[in-house]
């Protein structure tokens, strides 16, 4: 069985790839490695790294679309998830964030020593899952995440249409089916801020979805307000607590 | 240590040519005018028989200095500051009894005015011009102006050094003559990034230094950066603040092109339209996903600040979302080096 190190590089810029991969090269007369894989941006690395495995990712963290740190919470829903290494540029804020959570980084351009070093240290750290990740989020993710049977779910953010928080989870809805989230409430809402809607203690309605609102009238005389969608026929109702929303959507 | 400086040299001759000068000197001498009407007559119909006699001597005087210091410039320049300011003194006593007469011919109806009233009025105003434009010249004296500019000096971001350099490291065993050619474009643009950039450059200096810039940015994002210049009525000699076009096209490609993964272009239309010089920037606009507004409004003021040094108001800069995409548009005077 081939015992070398399985290496994934993800980088937007394919200097940066094919530099890395020159010094990689140069290292495995050192380090028994290969690298298996190579992505161009963070939505490319998610499908890549569902597909083959990985022991070590080394993950730029300036990309488009899904930047590197959204793909390394992403990818903490494999069964196994890789070692992960991030590389930068320039980026302070970044690199004080992986200093006080004792995250691996490297600074571009790399130096072979500091890269050796780097692998060496994440081969005592295979198998481990990163916890922490979303303190070092600068902005908002572009998808959710859940994991099914070992692989990652990617859930874009614009097909969602509400959260409800359920017991342990969170359930996703969107269109076609329904996901089971692990993270709070609060959490997302503090996250995604405006693009949510919160009707409900427990109920986050993506503002996009949302077609009106509508009064429905009770037996005891008293009404409520329920949230129409677009895409479903579902009627999310407003608690009495919320019931400004209704007004402050509509006015604006 | 000897100290420097210790006798500030006199202020450069003010440059009556300058739109925004002019301005100033209306505006001074107009309210000049109504403050010699309100002493003499502090009520409401009183002053304005006061003021309007002399205001139809003030504005054919003003019009006349004006144009004749901006017609004598050539005279002027290189003259020490005290010889400018006796001929000046001379000029505007010949204006003020030649137009002094010239009214009291033309409209006789008008003459209302005093000759050593019109005389003293002229030669305060012209004092009190001369001492306005002096102190001025003072506070955009070579030494305030030069730290105020260095304080603006345009700054690259670090992240676009560290990335070159990155891409220069990776052509060097694949393709060593590009690599050395993209050291020298790394090494021309830090040069002017470095330099005392107080002096107006030829725009063809400018030019090429944006391109160069660009050919090392076209080399880390490839086909995703798509670039149009239309320089064909370019005036190539036209004097530019050094770096107003290469942080504006930083700007774009940092925020109109690194964020997507798809291609974008930018466009750049640089041309002459009479005595202005005329350049439009024009990049995809990526919304949020272009967030960093900070830096971009800092390279825009920054831009902005600079302009306003060098031509005062003649000088125009604004930024527009259209559907196009996001498009800064720069307008600045035509001048060229005699």
């Amino acid at each position: 069985m081939d015992t070398r190190l399985k290496i994934v590089v993800v980088d937007d810029e394919l200097p940066a790839r094919n530099r890395l991969k020159e010094i990689l090269h140069d290292l495995s007369e050192h380090v028994a490695l290969s690298v298996v894989a190579e992505a161009s941006d963070g939505l490319k690395a998610v499908t890549l790294l569902n597909e083959i495995s990985a022991d070590i990712v080394l993950l730029d963290i300036r990309m488009p679309g899904m930047d590197g740190i959204e793909v390394a919470r992403h990818l903490q829903n494999l069964a196994a998830p890789p070692a992960i290494v991030f590389t930068t540029a320039f980026d302070a804020y970044a690199v004080k964030a992986f200093e006080l959570n004792a995250v691996d980084y490297l600074l571009k351009p790399i130096r072979r020593e500091r890269l050796q070093a780097a692998l060496e240290k994440a081969k005592g750290r295979l198998g481990v899952r990163l916890n922490g990740l979303e303190q070092l989020q600068q902005r908002a993710r572009s998808h959710l995440s859940v994991a099914e049977r070992g692989k990652i779910l990617l859930v874009p953010l614009t097909d969602v249409l509400y959260l409800r928080a359920e017991l342990k989870y969170v359930t996703i809805k969107t269109a076609e089916r329904e996901y089971l989230l692990e993270e709070s409430l609060t959490n997302i809402e503090e996250e995604f801020g405006e693009q949510f809607l919160r009707v409900h203690r427990a109920c986050l309605v993506a503002r996009s979805a949302v077609r009106g609102f509508e009064r429905v009238a009770e037996e005891s005389g008293d009404g409520h307000w329920v949230v129409l969608l677009t895409g479903s026929e579902e009627k999310l109702p407003v608690s009495r607590r919320q019931q400004h929303v209704v007004r402050e959507f509509k006015g604006g | 240590m000897a100290s420097i400086n210790q006798n500030t040299p006199p202020p450069a001759l003010p440059d009556f040519c300058n739109l925004g000068v002019m301005l100033r000197v209306m505006l001074i001498v107009n309210g000049l005018g109504v403050l010699a009407g309100m002493a003499r007559e502090p009520s409401w119909p009183g002053f304005l028989q006061e003021f309007l006699p002399l205001s139809v001597f003030i504005q054919p005087a003003l019009l006349a200095s004006l144009l004749s210091l901006c017609g004598l410039r050539r005279l002027f320049a290189g003259q020490p500051y005290r010889e400018f300011v006796v001929a000046v003194f001379i000029l505007e006593a010949a204006i003020g009894v030649g137009l002094f007469f010239s009214i009291g011919v033309l409209l006789p109806g008008e003459a209302s005015l005093a000759l050593p009233a019109v005389m003293v009025f002229t030669l305060v105003c012209t004092g009190i011009v001369l001492l306005y434009l002096n102190l001025r010249g003072r506070a955009l004296s070579p030494a305030i102006t030069e730290a105020r500019l260095q304080a603006l000096q345009a700054r690259i971001r670090p992240h676009f050094l560290f990335n070159s350099l990155t891409a220069v490291l990776s052509l060097m065993r694949a393709d060593p003559r590009r690599a050395e050619r993209v050291l020298e474009d790394l090494a021309d643009l830090f040069r002017v990034l470095m330099a005392d950039n107080r002096q107006l450059v030829p725009l063809q200096t400018e030019f090429v230094l944006c391109r160069q810039y660009l050919e090392i940015e076209q080399l880390r994002l490839g086909d995703r950066l798509r670039i149009a210049w239309h320089i064909d009525n370019m005036p190539e000699d036209a004097l530019v603040p050094p770096l107003i076009l290469q942080p504006l096209l930083e700007n774009a490609v940092y925020h109109g092109i690194e964020p997507v993964a798809e291609p974008g272009e930018i466009n750049i239309n640089i041309y002459r339209n009479r005595d202005q010089v005329i350049f439009v920037l024009r990049n995809p606009f990526r919304g949020e996903a272009g967030a960093h507004h900070q830096g971009n409004k800092m390279a825009l003021n920054n831009i902005r600040e600079r302009l306003a040094l060098h031509f005062d108001v003649e000088a125009e800069m604004k930024s527009q979302i259209l559907s196009s995409g996001y498009q800064v548009t720069i307008t600045i005077p035509y001048t060229t080096k005699r």
